[in-house]
């Protein structure tokens, strides 16, 4: 089996899971508690949290645990937006092809009367710091662009847009649960003053994450209750998953350049392998994207189909066709680059991981080649195309 | 995986009658690949009855599924039973759908049926419009749902 979704999730680390059961079994205390189980607890917290602050560049303070990207990126959104409220800035910038985690909490915001400007992605899937500038008015009280796209891969210029909005004066939110882990990232040296993060998109546990608040940047809790997390998030500590997620990451950061560059070479090989399947086209810029991320969509076929052919051949892959959301239009993210919604429901991901081989993206090559052709075979739509009764959209 | 059922996975898997007739004697084509599914029917009559039916569809595993079993639910059989087929047969044959999923079979029924008006159309045959209505124009998953 061929496990290429690793941007849905990945596999736990075994170190991270050994992190974990250790903790499961032998540090059970309450880090709130005040006897000796309790504060060999709150120890472990306190170490976890400097350890994650490290790879950061932050300060163990600014780091609050959360169960997620999800709800990091939820707090995040409404601290800026309430913060900016307070003083008459009610302007929210985002882009269009955030994460429905960013883009749910801002159409909310917007029924609390914001603003919000959601700036395009271009064909390339890439914001530049020009535009978040242009955008940037007196009553903004937020900026907030991804890392990295969590569909197409592709890595947005986030110290320039830092160094933008630290220039103007408004904050700056990072959704970065795709990047952390696979590509540097450093708070201070970008600038940025919020930071979501997931602990199993990086071989940590699910239901874990962190936010990153720059000193002075005030959090609204979300959940009331305690004074956990310097009272930004009530709940008792979850301990063996943010042990967990910190081991993970510290695993992942190990060696980083070295990782990314033999991922970028797997990831380019089977670029090239599939580009070799006719009227099919990369999605996202080529070079500014995540080393495992490849996307592409094929003409005259429909995704889901694709994806459940290849789960027989024993590939896990994803796609961003109406018939794998649930919903009844192909992914956002693809429609924000442009791509017309026949186009975009053929669209697929492979979403690689660093234990993969050569070999690996070889028999993914052949089977989606395969897995293309066949589907191609039997869709009217591509007989239309061959017979020159409609034009191709992908030449 | 328990996304369909494993009649569903059998006709996406091996679908039956996939293809084309060349000399067919009604062809009917629905959906838009907008939505995302479209479906083509061929049928060879003689006599009244089906006696070939092939399909092409582009579409998810249950369109697939839907094309294949509605295909081999009126092959062989009178026109008159072809005309009465509908989407909740070619459900139930196929052990069911997923809700969001039901327009699949819709799809089919209409398929078949523009097929069989095709047919009627180009060998002017008298046909009791009644039993055509317009095909949904907007494609509407979500009213089929409700349905």
């Amino acid at each position: 089996m061929i496990y290429a979704d690793n941007a849905a999730t990945t596999s736990l680390s075994p170190a991270a899971l050994s992190a974990m059961t250790d903790i499961l079994a032998h540090c059970y205390g309450n880090p709130s508690s005040l006897h000796s189980v309790g504060q060999q607890a709150a120890e472990v917290l306190q170490d976890a949290r400097e350890r994650m602050a490290r790879i950061l560049n932050a300060d163990p303070k600014e780091i609050t645990f959360t169960s997620g990207g999800s709800e990091s990126d939820n707090q995040a959104l409404r601290t800026a937006a309430h913060l900016g409220a307070k003083k008459g800035k009610k302007h929210l910038i985002s882009t269009a092809f955030e994460h429905h985690a960013v883009l749910h909490p801002l159409k909310k915001l917007e029924q609390e009367g914001f603003e919000v400007t959601l700036l395009p992605v271009h064909e390339n899937g890439i914001v530049t710091a020009q535009e978040v500038a242009a955008a940037i008015r007196p009553d903004t009280a937020l900026v907030s662009v991804m890392f990295a796209n969590n569909e197409i891969g592709t890595i947005q210029p986030i110290a320039e847009i830092g160094a933008v909005c630290r220039e103007k004066g408004v904050l700056f939110h990072c959704d970065a649960v795709q990047a952390v882990g696979h590509v540097p990232v450093d708070v201070k040296a970008m600038n940025i003053d919020l930071l979501s993060l997931s602990g199993h998109k990086f071989h940590g546990p699910k239901g874990v994450g962190a936010l990153y608040a720059r000193k002075g940047v005030r959090l609204e809790a979300l959940i009331e209750g305690g004074a956990q997390e310097r009272g930004k998030r009530a709940g008792t500590e979850n301990l063996a998953s943010i042990v967990g997620m910190v081991t993970a990451l510290e695993e992942a950061v190990t060696d980083l350049s070295a990782k990314q560059a033999r991922l970028t070479a797997l990831r380019d090989r089977l670029i090239e392998g599939l580009e070799k399947i006719p009227h099919g086209v990369l999605n996202g810029d080529r070079n500014a994207r995540l080393p495992g991320n490849v996307n592409f969509c094929f003409e005259g076929i429909e995704g889901e189909s694709l994806l459940l052919l290849l789960d027989d051949k024993g590939i896990c892959a994803s796609s961003g066709s109406a018939c794998t959301s649930g919903s009844l239009d192909p992914s956002h993210v693809l429609l924000a680059i442009g791509r017309p919604h026949e186009v975009a429901h053929g669209s697929l991901r492979l979403t690689l991981d660093e234990q993969m081989s050569t070999q690996d993206m070889d028999e993914m090559i052949d089977a989606v080649t395969e897995v293309v052709q066949y589907l191609r075979n039997m869709s009217p739509v591509w007989r239309n195309l061959m017979e020159g009764k409609q034009d191709f959209i992908i030449p | 995986m328990a996304l369909y059922s494993e009649k569903v996975f059998d006709h996406f898997r091996n679908p039956r009658n996939v293809g084309i007739i060349e000399d067919a004697d009604g062809v009917g084509e629905v959906g838009n690949a907008v939505c995302g599914d479209i479906m083509k029917i061929y049928l060879k009559i003689e006599n009244d009855t089906i006696v070939d039916v092939k399909f092409e569809t582009f579409g998810c595993g249950s369109a697939i599924a839907s094309s294949s079993m509605a295909t081999e639910l009126i092959k062989g059989r009178p026109v008159s039973e072809a005309l009465e087929l509908t989407n909740k047969a070619v459900t139930e044959a196929l052990d069911g759908l997923p809700a969001h999923k039901l327009h699949c079979s819709v799809l089919a029924e209409e398929a078949i049926r523009a097929a069989l008006l095709d047919y009627y159309k180009k060998n002017n045959i008298p046909y009791d419009k009644s039993k055509f209505p317009e095909p949904h124009d907007e494609h509407d998953h979500e009213a089929e749902e409700e349905a």
